[in-house]
């Protein structure tokens, strides 16, 4: 679609940034061409969004220089990159949820006659914008009544209407379900058949392969590579991106299961709202075992997690871990059976961001013996353990006194897996375990998970990422509103069935 | 054209942690100059005779520790609070219930020997202001109440149940004031230093600054209460009770303040009044966020309030200056301070075009 002879709407030249002693982009090249979707491509910490940042003038660059339509642009504030047509959809959303759709989509616009505001031409404004752009979300909507898909138009729309043409979305996709991806997508294209450009900041190699038409990826601050889509694939992108050849296939023994590690029955819980999520659910995972729960978002997984980890009280039922009842909504049980947790929300559940690595580490096991005498912390136990799990799980951090808020999400994920692993447990729990890593932090996950079971451990997988299913597990069960829909080992499974399982559709 | 903007800063070095303070302070100085010379003194003459009148003679450096006692206590209570995320604004209340409890002991407890009653008195008071703490504590925890309002609220409760007891049962017999008699000899603390008032709970308030830094960075439960500050819902995930947690950073933390109450009564009052502490317990807030809720921090901060309240006496009486002039001072200090707290997150900016 590009032609190189063209103009490009967005030239930035040598830019460089630093923060502290990190260099988060150094001397980077980046142009935008009219009419394309521009991937940037590159694994977490690799300066992507630190460099769209700049361009939305969320941040000063140390060095270098940008060119905005021909124009030399100062960005100080996001504010001056809007008006020059520059706009930034960050992951976390810029809503205000007790606001109507269109309440939200004026903030901060001139919209108003003197003192009032006129909301009737803004609205017939955003309606003709909806028209355009096939956006359809109802103008008077309260946000926090909208999904997180829906959100995301109101994001968009609220660019369309500050008329931004060069629009940057950083990882859209990590937050939406697969129907409202193909719907995103759909978007996408259109702004750029209308000449706008979209720069589409993600680590997913599939997503970026099927969206983009040119493709820059960013390795340590630099840019390592820039490809046409069509003129490259996802095994070289890898490459690129991680700097190494990455493992063809993650290697997969055959072992044969050995007795049962977790035995469900029965179990019914509730979720947040009263109603039930998980119904009369039976599961049962053997030693040396992993077990992959897929299904869509929200039928049950979530709550089923928690309830395992002890963390929410079900119901009715049984868990039985190596033969011992799970005290329910009690997380000292889950840890004392042997259950190794990796929860979903890493951030808000799992981890202490203020604290620092090592004390991220103790925080299940500092009242284990060992680890202190008579009420005091014995330090140099805990130094020792520290050190060696940030060296055996090659976590990248300054040191055990480093704030866990300093380290990258692979890196939060690669602690919380040192963590819940060092005590050898007899079951581990992931909660989507690779959601939101780039490619490398991923392999090495997953390369952890099968060592695991190799080691005797039972495993639960409880995923919405189809692929991370088939390259982990031995068994595959789909649950459905609270219930499993279907059961199949690996070998057996095909990906219809599963996707069939997943709708719903029983054969 | 110049703009200025406020924008993101990353993560100051630790040294910069120990400069803020110092910074604010002197800041604060330098901006007090304003209202002391709008009340018609003398610059350097108010600034030497407000240092000179807490540090100049030995009589005045003694009575400023003495002033800092119950101001180390309060904001050491506030500050242990404040780390696991109890918001105890109550320790003012909680200096009450700790006075009272030592008051009825000390008067009471007269079959007890000698050199067992101080003991016993301290450890009411302290158990008294802890009991108090972990009324909120309970609602916090299971009845989700907000910790702000209770603990301030129950100040008010606290007061007026003094000040009944202060009319009804622990009335001075004969007396027509609202004041309880005097505690016994026994239960009075030992004056440490000849003429002056340096009594035991200065050095027992240096004491606790040590105690409370040892429990923050040594312990088990010093652990807990920090991981359930900076995020309860891993720390719950992590096996840490944090019920259990809380009650126990409320019981101590009340009963330090307790503590403050105890001084008060059995080394400078002797007997309970109904005006026994002018606010040490809300000062004690605001020392907490001065010393940025560290022990050490809270020391220093108590020091440099007491330095200002008992240097302003001198002040007020050689310049003319008004002795309010001391709290206009804390209270520019407090917010010199979150100002400066703020910019260990953000900066300016200024942009020419």
């Amino acid at each position: 679609m590009t032609e190189n002879k063209e103009q490009p709407v967005v030239q930035m030249r040598s830019i460089t940034k630093r923060f502290l002693d990190v260099t988060a982009n150094r001397n980077i090249n980046f142009d935008i061409f009219a009419g394309e979707i521009c991937a940037l491509l590159g694994e977490n910490g690799a300066g992507k969004t630190t460099l769209m940042n700049i361009l939305f003038g969320y941040y000063t660059c140390d060095q270098g220089e940008i060119f905005i339509k021909g124009e030399k642009a100062d960005l100080s504030s996001p504010k001056d990159a809007i008006a020059r047509g520059v706009g930034m959809i960050h992951q976390h959303f810029t809503l205000v949820p007790s606001q109507s759709v269109l309440e939200n989509i004026i903030i901060g616009t001139d919209s108003g006659r003197g003192f009032f505001l006129d909301l009737r031409s803004a609205r017939d404004r955003l309606l003709e914008i909806q028209k355009r752009f096939g956006l359809q979300i109802d103008p008077e909507a309260r946000v926090w009544t909208l999904s997180v898909g829906q959100q995301q138009k109101v994001e968009i729309l609220k660019s369309l209407y500050r008329e931004v043409d060069i629009l940057i979305m950083d990882e859209p996709t990590a937050v939406l379900a697969p129907s409202e991806t193909v719907e995103l997508f759909k978007t996408l294209k259109h702004l750029a058949e209308e000449g706008r450009s979209v720069v589409f900041i993600s680590h997913k190699l599939n997503e970026v392969m099927e969206i983009s038409d040119r493709i820059v990826v960013l390795r340590e601050g630099e840019v390592a590579a820039e490809r046409k889509t069509g003129k490259t694939d996802v095994r070289e992108l890898a490459n690129l991106m991680v700097g190494r050849d990455l493992l063809e296939r993650i290697e997969k023994k055959r072992i044969t299961p050995g007795e049962p590690v977790v035995e469900i029955e029965g179990l019914t819980a509730l979720n947040d709202k009263g109603l039930e999520a998980v119904k009369n659910l039976k599961l049962l995972v053997r030693k040396k075992e992993i077990l992959g729960v897929a299904g869509v978002s929200g039928n049950g997984q979530t709550e089923l997690s928690e309830v395992l980890f002890g963390l929410r009280e079900p119901v009715k039922g049984s868990i039985k871990i190596g033969g011992r009842l799970l005290r329910a909504g009690s997380p000292v049980s889950a840890i004392n059976l042997g259950m190794g947790r990796i929860p979903e929300d890493r951030i808000e559940t799992g981890l202490l961001m203020e604290l620092t690595v090592e004390e991220n580490f103790i925080l299940e096991n500092h009242v284990s013996p060992g680890f202190h005498r008579s009420g005091l912390l014995s330090f140099n136990k805990i130094h020792q353990f520290s050190d060696h799990l940030i060296r055996g799980y090659g976590i990248k951090t300054a040191g055990r006194d480093a704030a866990a808020r300093s380290l990258s999400g692979g890196n939060l994920q690669k602690l919380i897996l040192a963590r819940e692993l060092s005590g050898e447990p007899t079951l581990v729990v992931a909660s989507q375990p690779t959601r939101g890593l780039d490619v490398g932090a991923m392999e090495y996950i997953h390369k952890r998970l099968l060592q695991e079971k190799e080691r005797g451990a039972g495993v639960i997988v409880i995923s919405e990422d189809l692929d991370e299913i088939f390259t982990l597990c031995d068994r595959i069960v789909v649950m459905y509103e609270g219930r499993i829909m279907g059961d199949v080992p690996i070998g057996e499974a095909s990906r219809e069935q599963i996707g069939l399982w997943m709708s719903g559709v029983r054969k | 054209m110049i703009s200025i903007r406020i924008v993101k800063r990353e993560p100051l070095p630790g040294w910069a942690r120990i400069l803020i303070p110092i910074a604010a302070i002197i800041v604060t100085l330098i901006l007090s100059a304003i209202p002391i010379l709008i009340a018609g003194g003398k610059l350097w003459k108010s600034y030497y005779f407000l240092f000179y009148g807490a540090l100049g003679t030995r009589f005045n450096l003694l009575e400023t520790f003495v002033k800092a006692s119950p101001l180390i206590f309060t904001g050491l209570a506030v500050a242990f609070a404040f780390r696991a995320k109890f918001w105890n604004i109550g320790a003012e209340g909680q200096l009450l219930a700790g006075a009272l409890a030592a008051t009825w002991a000390g008067i009471y407890f007269t079959g007890v020997p000698g050199f067992m009653l101080l003991p016993i008195v301290m450890i009411s008071g302290f158990l008294a202001g802890g009991l108090w703490a972990s009324i909120p504590a309970i609602l916090k925890t299971k009845l989700r109440v907000d910790d702000v309002v209770s603990t301030l609220l129950l100040n008010y409760v606290m007061i007026h149940i003094m000040g009944a007891l202060l009319f009804g049962p622990l009335q001075q017999p004969g007396s027509s004031w609202p004041r309880s008699s005097e505690i016994i000899e026994a239960a009075k603390y030992p004056m440490l230093l000849s003429k002056s008032r340096f009594h035991l709970g200065i050095p027992l308030a240096f004491i606790a600054v040590l105690i409370i830094l040892f429990i923050n960075k040594k312990t088990i439960f010093g652990y807990q209460s920090k991981a359930v500050g900076v995020n309860i819902k891993a720390a719950h995930f992590g096996g840490i009770n944090t019920t259990s947690v809380i009650l126990l950073t409320a019981l101590i933390s009340g009963g330090l303040a307790g503590l403050a109450g105890v001084g008060e009564l059995c080394a400078i009052q002797y007997r309970l009044i109904k005006d026994i502490s002018p606010g040490y317990g809300y000062s004690g807030i605001v020392i907490a966020m001065l010393g940025n809720l560290h022990p050490v921090g809270v020391l220093f901060s108590s020091l440099f309030f007491s330095v200002i309240i008992v240097g302003a006496q001198t002040m007020s009486r050689m310049t003319g200056v008004p002795y309010y002039i001391a709290e206009v001072i804390q209270g520019m200090a407090l917010m010199v301070m979150l100002v400066f707290l703020l910019f260990t997150e953000f900066r300016i900016r200024v942009l020419r075009k």
